[in-house]
């Protein structure tokens, strides 16, 4: 087991310094820079005076190799440096938005398990009646909508609702205030953008429980519980939905750690000032280290999501490590 | 002059609308305004090196400028007052040197004095800035040659020449008066920090949010400002700043908001929402690259402008587009700008379509050019962007051209300008107080100015622009002006100058005090804002 962790553990570097690598070719790739953006973006026009002393000052005139020794430098001592566009120290523009992000990610996630399980039971165990079939297109569609237009939806619905009740349209607040410093506010921000990527990640995960249960129960141990006479309560509780969680876990780990930088749309229709907002922006900006550091962020919570979740099944499945 | 007076007498129009209840009105003291900045947080609290409006958005009510454009008469190209200084000088030397006089007691937000020192440091910042400070609009100033203080409250701007292209420079709302001390201490440190003596002092700034000002009680300008503060949220998504006037999450964005937009929120808030509407100094116009082939034949550029209905295209358009007034290469509210009957001798604006789409046609055909393909790069922004370029492949259809669009995000586009790999460019000039001499710049060759990139030299023109500047006879002057325009937009065709842009600013009804001008970059200190709550 602990050469199987080592292992593991040991592949993760790789994984990193690849992604770090490609996010840093790729970003110089597209054609155009930061100072472009910055000079030129509001459609005014600048002297080339001004952009030389722009690239300068970033320091993107020096040749690549050296930006990529420096990159990696910083990297192998945990220094992202600073942000192109704001001049502050990337932790720190990342410190800033984490919590909106995680919060949404945390209620997304309570949102689908307290919908994807139950449902996706009741439909294994109601298979092919009009229960299944409705279970499974709500699940169909949560598929098929993108976050964002549910998310733009909602705001209007909510809008035109308070408005033919009290005359007064009603959303929630645009600009974020911490659980601590406001309960109620904090929770009319989170509670939209949740349920919007909360019924998407629930319709990933009910299905994945719904077929993980059915697999369960045409299992010989669940036939086995049922021939010496077990209460169907216990049969599913103790003996199927234990073993179907399996890889409904898995599912809701990659999803969880997609969330910590992927709400890059939704984020943007309710104005969270998250993760994935300051990743759009940063692309649009051209703000390479920023990039690269919002990247390598998202990678590691990916590489360190796998990670558990191969660990997990390395001492829930003997076979796992021993193969 | 008539088109002049129509694009005028529409927003006098507008704000005559308005005036009565303005007028009628006391201000009310106190409450904290919330607005929107339509944008991304800005790169630097730095006025004098940012290019964005979201920089002014989010610090101009902390700091004092020289002299800006009247906040009482906002929408006017000409009417400037003193923000600091006493009154307007009347330039003396021939016109080539400037002295202002300063009010006294006025403050930084420190509680230290403002002086001509100060004044001094922060115009040569902008001017004359140390080496490794980056200062965009150094160009707006070529006709500075020295700034003095001889004492603490005296300015004295001496000029190489004379040129009315010097007091709509000043007036720039970017030009902040910082303090000496800061600016020695370090040249950067107001890129992190904020220390002015505008109506608001600064309190707090949520990374990637929010800015927050509360009311300055020693401003110089007695009575001002009406309220106790204010609060700037970061929102770059329409849709979200629609929903939020909606719902009143914020009271206005002062940028500009679609026409179908502003019709939805008119619908769902009848009363409670005003709009505001302006002629915007910021159009579009195209530029044939002359090194691609056939684009090098004066006879294809011709035929491009030929071949757009400007009066019959662009009332419709300006239904969906925020776009509206057709006009020259010079503001339409300027009294530099071409009347309509001057419009009608340039190619592209002639009344007669018909007749403009067969010389068109006939131009194309003798350059070997008829049904002509090439590709039309433009920015990957809606408003007013793709819609322009959809309408202009529609009206080079009609002379048999085949046009593709090829849309890139800001900094592809500007990299494909940069380096010329364009055919034909879809491009913008957007500027802040209108300063006809100076915004022409753009359309000079690139070995003069450097953000030219249709890769053409013609000294001629050259020589006309220094001739225009260095006039200081209005008459003579606008006279230049014409002949600089036929030459840029019609003879040569250098660049197509297709449309004015159109300012639309939907606010929530108890927001008051506020004037819609000609630029988002404009009047935006909001001393005069009050709430009718």
């Amino acid at each position: 087991m602990y050469r199987y962790i080592i292992k593991r553990v040991l592949l993760v570097f790789p994984t990193l310094i690849g992604a770090a690598t490609l996010v840093f070719i790729m970003m110089r790739l597209i054609p155009g820079d930061i100072c472009l953006v910055r000079l030129g973006g509001g459609g005014t026009s600048f002297t080339a005076q001004a952009l030389a002393t722009c690239h300068a000052e970033i320091g993107i005139n020096r040749p690549w190799v050296l930006q990529f020794l420096d990159f990696m430098w910083g990297l192998a001592r945990l220094d992202l440096g600073n942000s192109m566009w704001s001049g502050k120290p990337v932790v720190m523009e990342i410190a800033t938005r984490f919590p909106i992000s995680l919060e949404i990610a945390i209620a997304a996630t309570l949102i689908s398990i307290a919908v994807a399980i139950p449902l996706g039971t009741i439909s294994a165990l109601k298979q092919n009646t009009w229960i299944d079939l409705a279970v499974r297109t709500f699940s169909i569609a949560g598929l098929a909508t993108p976050s964002f237009w549910l998310g733009i939806m909602a705001i209007l619905i909510v809008l035109d609702v308070t408005q033919a009740i009290s005359g007064n349209p009603w959303m929630p607040p645009i600009d974020y205030v911490p659980l601590w410093q406001d309960p109620i506010r904090n929770l009319s921000i989170v509670m939209l953008p949740a349920l919007t990527i909360g019924y998407r990640y629930a319709a990933v995960s009910m299905r994945m429980t719904r077929s993980a249960m059915l697999e369960v129960l045409r299992e010989d141990y669940i036939r086995t519980a049922r021939a010496k006479g077990l209460v169907r309560k216990l049969i599913i509780n103790r003996h199927a939905l234990k073993n179907a969680m399996l890889p409904v876990v898995t599912v809701i780990g990659i999803e969880f750690a997609f969330l910590m930088g992927g709400l890059v749309v939704t984020e943007q229709v309710f104005n969270i000032n998250g993760v994935g907002r300051l990743m759009v922006l940063s692309v649009q900006n051209q703000d390479y280290t920023l990039t690269q550091a919002l990247v390598m962020f998202v990678v590691t919570i990916v590489v360190m999501c796998n990670l558990v979740v191969d660990l997990l099944y390395a001492w829930l499945d003997p076979r796992i490590r021993l193969a | 002059m008539k088109a002049v007076l129509r694009a005028g007498t529409a927003v006098i129009a507008i704000m005559l609308a308005a005036a009565p209840a303005i007028a009628a009105e006391t201000p009310k003291r106190g409450g904290t305004l919330t607005y929107m900045i339509p944008a991304d947080s800005s790169p630097s609290f730095d006025g004098h090196r940012e290019g964005t409006f979201a920089t002014v958005h989010a610090t101009a009510p902390f700091y004092s400028v020289l002299i800006r454009v009247d906040p009482e008469n906002p929408s006017s190209t000409t009417d400037f007052v003193c923000d600091v200084c006493t009154e307007l000088p009347k330039p003396t030397n021939e016109g080539r040197t400037y002295t202002f006089k300063l009010r006294d007691g006025i403050k930084y937000h420190d509680g230290s004095p403002l002086t001509s020192a100060d004044v001094k440091a922060s115009w040569e910042h902008i001017i004359f800035p140390p080496a490794g400070v980056l200062s965009p609009r150094q160009s707006y100033y070529l006709m500075v040659d020295r700034i003095e203080a001889p004492d603490p409250t005296t300015v004295v701007f001496r000029l190489k020449f004379a040129t009315s292209a010097f007091l709509p420079a000043l007036a720039d709302p970017r030009t902040y008066l910082y303090q000496k001390a800061n600016l020695d201490k370090d040249p950067r440190w107001y890129e992190k920090n904020i220390l002015g003596s505008g109506p608001f002092k600064f309190v707090s700034y949520e990374t990637g949010q929010a800015v927050n000002g509360v009311r300055n009680p020693d401003y110089y300008h007695k009575g001002l400002p009406y309220l106790d503060g204010f609060r700037a949220i970061y929102a770059e998504k329409q849709v979200t700043r629609i929903d939020a006037i909606r719902a009143d999450r914020a009271a206005t964005e002062f940028r500009g908001i679609p026409p179908a937009s502003r019709d939805e929120l008119k619908a769902a808030l009848g009363d409670k929402l005003t709009v505001q509407l302006s002629d915007w100094n910021c159009g579009s116009f195209v530029e044939p690259n002359h090194k691609r082939k056939p684009f090098d034949d004066p006879r294809v550029r011709r035929a491009l402008t030929l071949a757009i209905d400007r009066w019959g295209g662009v009332p419709p358009l300006s239904k969906v587009a925020d776009v509206h007034t057709v006009g020259g290469i010079v503001f339409p509210g300027s009294p530099l700008a071409a009347t309509k009957e001057e419009l009608h001798k340039i190619a592209g604006f002639w009344p007669d379509i018909e007749k403009s789409r067969a010389e068109a046609r006939r131009l194309l055909k003798e350059a070997g050019a008829e049904g002509l393909s090439f590709e039309l790069v433009n920015r990957a922004v809606d408003q007013p962007y793709k819609y322009v370029g959809t309408w202009l492949i529609d009206e080079w259809s009609k002379v048999g051209l085949k046009v593709k669009m090829r849309t890139l995000s800001t900094g592809p586009w500007l990299a494909a300008a940069r380096a010329s790999d364009f055919e034909v460019f879809l491009g913008a000039n957007c500027q802040a107080v209108t300063n006809p001499l100076m915004d022409i710049q753009r359309y000079l060759p690139g070995s003069v100015y450097a953000a030219n990139y249709a890769q053409f030299e013609d000294p001629k023109q050259v020589a006309l622009y220094d001739k225009m500047l260095h006039e200081t006879d209005f008459t003579r002057q606008r006279a230049l002006m014409r002949e600089f325009e036929k030459h840029v937009i019609d003879t040569e065709t250098h660049a197509l100058w297709i449309v004015w842009w159109y300012r639309g600013i939907a606010h929530q009804s108890y927001m008051k005090g506020w004037k819609i001008s000609s630029s988002h970059f404009l009047n935006q200190d909001l001393a005069r804002v009050w709430l009718d709550k």
